[in-house]
């Protein structure tokens, strides 16, 4: 799929953003660096700011390309930020023995070291074969602005934003990514004080003034480093209500008890609608109460995922099922090998 | 004559128009206020504690009380009570006891934190229509865990959880021993803790036979004294709480006047008839943080690993440390006592002036454990001081888990809050041993009452809650983000990690 798609979608819910943000992700976009890190950077200023970020990133590893992102200029958009990727293969043996994931583990304590660091550059994408493509603006301007017709991809996520907490910040616009997992939201987490508090307890350092952010880092830390299925990960994440774990039979209620007591801190509160995604899969949810809409879509072997039908219809007219999610489950599209 | 009377702290008056004699004042006065002269009543206000039995009891609303009718002169340093106990000690040569809590005019800083509730961007919550969570867990939990999808799609659950306390609410009721308060008063906040689904604390005075019918309520104290304390006392509790200190006096032991321990308190503490029960300030098998570990592991090992073991210590300067040793033992829970914490008898200038208050406390304590990746691991109760639901809930969002009331429940039974409760005449039968003012306190009555109070602050947390757009209180827990301070100071609002009020 490329970008036009998803773009024509996402005009059809105009009315739920105020054009000071809007984003896309892409997976599959860069086969020919399918091996390295794409980090996609915003610099303040190219001149001042890169060769710090070079020489760090020297230091870890090896730069096999970079490049500013390609953009084309729009009327509608000032571009405060230079967007610019750079395609990075880290070096194993630099990371803490015992690793588990090595490559993987520098990476993420580089985007947490430079974004908190604040040094005219901030990491807003950091996967494999990926990228995030956000922006101030209206959506169909922030499209243009990256010609996002011109990537082709399997997964797509795109985000309208209306912000409350930091308007005109590029930083905060959706999605949030780290490594492999992009997520988009729509809500606001009433729990971040607990979940940020949380997450930085294991290492991770929330910079984006934004309670999204902490949504990717909670799917890294349950999913990647301590193994858990996406399912189970959502679970813990938006949990059944105990007057309901009480029911379960035995051996679920276990589980489910066990899950919610060690990921108590873990568990979001408040009304949202989630979609996360990694190279094998998409997820949507939302809360306990579903206080977000989310509608899913099938066509063939293409899930849509969105707060509107509209949009879904608007990317695929010929959409064969469109059901509304119960409050707190989860919707998983796996890729097909 | 050298230092002759103190102006009367209290006036009490009877108005004559409306006194009709009956003489109820007489009778329910346990300090000797009031006697009959004549046909008239006489007043000798100089024995009045405050306590307002009589002003309870009068059914014509006769009698006035005023406090401090004549005073000292006005000075900032020499307070009243700075000056009286000179004088109390110039001719006692002795320390002075005080009994409930801190009583310096310290401010409160829970007074000074308001709470969030939400417009607009994220809806507020209607615990009439949508449920609304205070179910808390308590007790030791892994850090992550090993759960292996079998063929068909099943979950099995591999790691092995500890059990923990299962509260409907996250308020019990703390520690107050039989000896220190009656067997009427413990009876009825048991039954008020089983009908509202929370545990209530034996305190260092044992488990009486009358309060087996509430043992799975029951979190039994294991104390300096050990009094009470075996293998049966032990397996009775739902959990066995360690005290290592209290609020109201860190650093000291206890004790209780032989005069007090009548024969059912020598049962029940298993010591002689008449002989004082003395604590000692340190256990005597616990002079280091590994020895408090190998305590806790011995009485998990007696009860055979399944009861959760808390350990409760005095809001103290380094209580943060302190609980992330406790933290790396196999206790459960650590109990913070803060400051405000009522007591039965402390000397009066350990009860004013040693510990820290239980905010700052726990919310050092919460981000000492957050820093060392160990806070979900343990449970956080507080205690000391906490007055209503909104005192709960800002101990919940400073790091709590649930907390520990002790003289609100005894207010639900009636107490005034006078601070005599070290004179066991507490006319209210609830910290006394005589048998006839113990009689005044109806169990079946004080249990509904104890309950009622639990019942509506859990009624008013959960519109807080819903007010701020959280369904479950896990997700108040620590969430310094939905407090503010008011007209508290950088330093302060440092230490409590919350942004001042319009931040």
């Amino acid at each position: 799929m490329d970008g036009s798609g998803i773009r024509q979608a996402l005009s059809m819910m105009n009315e739920r953003g105020s054009g000071e943000g809007a984003g896309y992700a892409a997976y599959g976009i860069y086969p020919d660096y399918r091996d390295c890190y794409a980090l996609h950077v915003f610099f303040d200023n190219v001149r001042e700011s890169k060769p710090l970020l070079d020489s760090t990133l020297a230091q870890w590893g090896t730069i096999e390309h970079d490049e500013a992102i390609p953009t084309r200029d729009r009327p509608g958009l000032r571009a405060v930020h230079t967007p610019w990727r750079y395609f990075f293969k880290p070096d194993a043996s630099l990371a803490p023995p015992g690793s588990t994931m090595p490559e993987d583990e520098i990476v993420s304590a580089l985007v947490m070291r430079v974004n908190a660091a604040r040094r005219g550059a901030l990491i807003f994408s950091s996967g494999k074969d990926l990228g995030v493509f956000k922006a101030g603006g209206w959506p169909e301007d922030v499209a243009d602005f990256y010609r996002i017709e011109e990537y082709e991809g399997y997964i797509w996520l795109a985000h309208n934003r209306y912000p409350t907490n930091t308007p005109g910040w590029w930083g905060g616009a959706h999605p949030f990514n780290l490594l492999d997992w992009s997520v988009v939201h729509n809500g606001e987490i009433t729990s971040y004080g607990t979940n940020q508090r949380y997450i930085e307890s294991f290492g991770y350092t929330c910079t984006m003034y934004t309670d999204t952010e902490v949504v990717a880092y909670l799917i890294d830390l349950l999913v990647r480093r301590h193994g858990l299925d996406v399912d189970i990960a959502v679970r813990a994440l938006a949990p059944p209500f105990w007057e309901e774990i009480d029911r379960m039979p035995d051996a679920e209620r276990e589980w489910n008890r066990a899950l919610r007591l060690t990921y108590a801190p873990a568990m979001m509160n408040g009304p949202f609608a989630i979609v996360a995604a990694n190279r094998d899969m998409m997820v949507g949810f939302t809360d306990r109460g579903k206080l977000r809409p989310m509608v899913v879509g099938e066509c063939g072997d293409r899930l849509y995922i969105s707060s509107e039908e509209a949009a879904i219809r608007a990317m695929e007219p010929r959409v064969e099922s469109v059901w509304m999610p119960a409050a707190g489950e989860p919707v998983i599209g796996r890729v097909a090998p | 004559m050298i230092i002759g009377s103190l102006p009367t702290r209290y006036r009490i008056g009877i108005d004559p128009v409306r006194c009709m004699e009956c003489g109820r004042c007489i009778e329910n006065c346990t300090y000797g206020v009031y006697s009959r002269d004549g046909d008239r009543i006489a007043v000798n206000s100089r024995n009045c504690t405050a306590c307002h039995r009589c002003i309870a009891c009068c059914p014509r609303d006769a009698i006035t009380l005023e406090e401090h009718p004549c005073d000292y002169r006005s000075h900032p340093l020499w307070t009243r009570e700075a000056r009286e106990t000179i004088y109390n000690q110039a001719r006692t040569g002795k320390i002075v006891l005080a009994g409930m809590g801190n009583a310096l005019d310290y401010p409160v800083i829970f007074d000074r934190l308001v709470l969030d509730a939400c417009q607009v961007t994220n809806p507020s919550l209607d615990p009439l229509r949508e449920p609304i969570e205070l179910v808390t867990h308590l007790g030791k939990r892994p850090a992550r865990l090993d759960l292996v999808r079998r063929e068909g799609g099943d979950v099995e659950l591999k790691t092995r959880l500890t059990p923990n306390l299962r509260i409907e609410t996250p308020v019990m009721i703390g520690h107050m021993s039989y000896g220190a308060i009656s067997l009427n008063a413990q009876i009825a906040m048991a039954r008020a803790a089983k009908e509202t689904g929370t545990y209530m604390g034996t305190g260092e005075g044992g488990l009486h036979a009358a309060l087996h019918p509430y043992q799975d309520r029951m979190i039994v104290q294991v104390a300096s004294g050990r009094f009470g304390v075996n293998i049966d006392y032990l397996e009775r509790g739902a959990a066995v709480e360690i005290k290592i200190g209290q609020g109201a006096k860190p650093g000291i032991g206890g004790h209780l006047p032989g005069e007090k321990v009548c024969a059912e308190i020598s049962r029940t503490r298993m010591i002689p008839e008449g002989s004082d029960a003395i604590s000692p300030a340190p256990h005597h098998d616990i002079y280091s943080i590994e020895d408090l570990a190998q305590l806790v592991r011995g009485l998990k090992e007696a009860t055979e690993w399944k009861k959760p073991v808390f350990v409760k210590i005095a809001a103290v300067h380094n209580a943060a440390a302190i609980a992330a040793g406790i933290a790396r033992s196999p206790a459960d829970a650590v109990v913070i006592d803060g400051f405000r914490g009522g007591t039965g008898a402390a000397p009066r200038v350990f009860r004013d002036h040693v510990g820290i208050p239980i905010e700052a406390a726990v919310a050092s304590v919460d981000r000492k454990l957050r820093e060392q990746g160990i806070r979900n691991e343990i449970s956080v109760i507080a205690s000391g001081g906490i007055r209503g639901s909104a005192d709960v809930a800002k101990a919940i969002a400073l790091g709590a888990d649930a907390v520990y009331i002790g003289t609100a429940a005894l207010a639900a039974m009636g107490c005034r809050v006078c601070g005599n409760c070290y004179r066991g005449l507490c006319p209210w039968g609830i910290a006394t041993q005589r048998q006839d003012l113990v009689d005044r306190l109806n169990p079946d009555e004080g249990a509904e009452q104890v309950a009622n109070l639990i019942h509506a602050w859990t009624l008013e947390l959960a519109e807080l809650l819903g007010a701020a757009g959280i369904n479950s209180i896990e997700s108040l827990r620590g969430n310094r983000d939905r407090l503010r301070g008011y007209m508290l100071d950088e330093g302060l609002l440092q230490v409590l990690d919350v942004k001042p009020v319009g931040a």
